[in-house]
């Protein structure tokens, strides 16, 4: 959004990016729905189409089926669409194709580091079935060092996974690969 | 008809488990596995809301997920006798969760190529979260297993008791069967095979062999459930009962 100062329209599809782009995750505060990469396709209807003012549909992917953030990001979308003076605001679930971390913006990534949550290792590795198996190796957020392990494939929230530095003994979050 | 029943079916196996194992929480052995547990069960119960969610856009005339989860009755209820058993001990939890995960990894891979779309992209989603359920899940049955004296005796316990139930899984009820001609349905009848073998495979690991006993308990596909079900609902329901349309 580098020209956001010319975008002064209601029916600039960039102007509502530039609204969403300000929505954060509920559950990941530094991040921007937009960060996330949720957001898949905005439309905006001229006022002529459905009524005195532009409509928008916003489509977006939850992270995961659980994620009870989706519900909140729902809401969130509509009433800063709704404020900014559009209506109708409709905003839709797409489940195909399923979200995945690569989605998710380069700046993204620094943000989560510098919040102290370990960002997605970049090559996607879901969980094999083997058992017992070696985890991936991950970053530490607070150090850098390498000489981490994991205490839980499950941490606070459905994306992410409990991890411990070795070298500085910091406890830290780990944004889940997928 | 059969698409919504079927719909029910898939919502209400993993709605009442999910029920299930949030019955632990804060009661489980250690922090991280109360978590990783109650993360399943948040899994799972995310997964009921898209088959409910899509099973009300199919019914319509006011259906809603929530009028669907809260306001059906124990006869109307379609998931597997498995999934409503008492959580009993860690061991018959994670048991439990071991035969139902391994179900649902099967289940999940094969509807990725379902000719409706809808389930397709459920299936593919889910699948991700179920790896992550049947890799916590087999580990804590070779644990056990394999684990002392007390945690083997308890293991097998489970063993035995939940043994009769897994047969159900892969039996199709007649709401299945018409969907599985169209391309829509699963044929789970087709999945017993890979859900064998894995459970052969981590028994083994774990120490212990697959019981001779026949699965033979079934019903609660077709609604006729055993007494536990009505107690999960009286608790789940209760809100909507006692205050109906209330919300928060």
């Amino acid at each position: 959004m580098s020209d956001t100062a010319t975008i002064k329209t209601l029916s600039d599809p960039r102007h509502v990016m530039e609204l969403l782009e300000n929505i954060p995750d509920p559950e990941v505060p530094v991040l921007s729905i937009l960060d996330l990469g949720i957001v898949r396709d905005v439309r905006v209807y001229p006022a002529s189409e459905q009524g005195a003012f532009p409509g928008v549909t916003v489509m977006i992917t939850p992270t995961y089926n659980g994620c009870p953030a989706v519900d909140v990001i729902r809401m969130n979308i509509r009433m800063t669409l709704i404020a900014a003076g559009y209506t109708p605001v409709d905003v839709r679930t797409a489940l195909s194709p399923a979200w995945s971390t690569e989605w998710m913006s380069e700046a993204a990534r620094e943000k989560l580091e510098a919040f102290g949550i370990a960002p997605p290792n970049s090559v996607p590795s879901v969980c094999s079935l083997d058992l017992f198996q070696q985890d991936e190796s991950v970053r530490c957020p607070h150090c850098g060092s390498y000489h981490t392990e994991m205490v839980s494939r499950f941490g606070s929230t459905a994306c992410k996974a409990l991890y411990k530095c070795k070298d500085c003994q910091e406890p830290f979050d780990y944004f889940k690969s997928h | 008809m059969p698409l919504p029943t079927y719909l029910l079916h898939l919502g209400d196996d993993a709605l009442v488990l999910g029920h299930r194992n949030s019955e632990w929480c804060g009661h489980g052995p250690v922090l991280e596995q109360d978590i990783a547990l109650t993360n399943i069960a948040l899994d799972l119960i995310g997964q009921a809301r898209l088959f409910y969610q899509y099973a009300a856009t199919v019914l319509g005339d006011g259906v809603t997920e929530d009028s669907l989860a809260y306001l059906r009755d124990v006869y109307e209820y379609r998931n597997c006798l498995l999934v409503e058993q008492p959580n009993g001990d860690w061991a018959h939890t994670t048991l439990r969760q071991f035969f139902f995960s391994a179900y649902q990894y099967e289940l999940y891979k094969a509807m990725k190529t379902s000719t409706d779309e809808q389930l397709s992209a459920i299936g593919t989603r889910s699948l991700k979260e179920v790896t992550y359920h049947l890799r916590w899940s087999g580990e804590w049955v070779v644990r056990l297993g394999d684990g002392t004296e007390e945690s083997r005796a308890r293991l097998l316990k489970a063993l035995e008791t939940l043994w009769m139930y897994t047969g159900e899984l892969f039996r199709p009820a007649p709401y299945e069967e018409v969907l599985v001609e169209a391309g829509v349905a699963v044929a789970v009848d087709s999945l017993e095979g890979s859900w064998m073998e894995h459970v052969r495979r981590v028994l083994g690991q774990a120490g212990l062999t697959v019981p001779l006993a026949p699965a033979f308990q079934a019903g609660g596909k077709t609604g006729a459930h055993s007494e536990h079900l009505g107690y999960v609902l009286a608790e789940m329901q209760f809100m909507q009962r006692a205050y109906p349309g209330s919300t928060w």
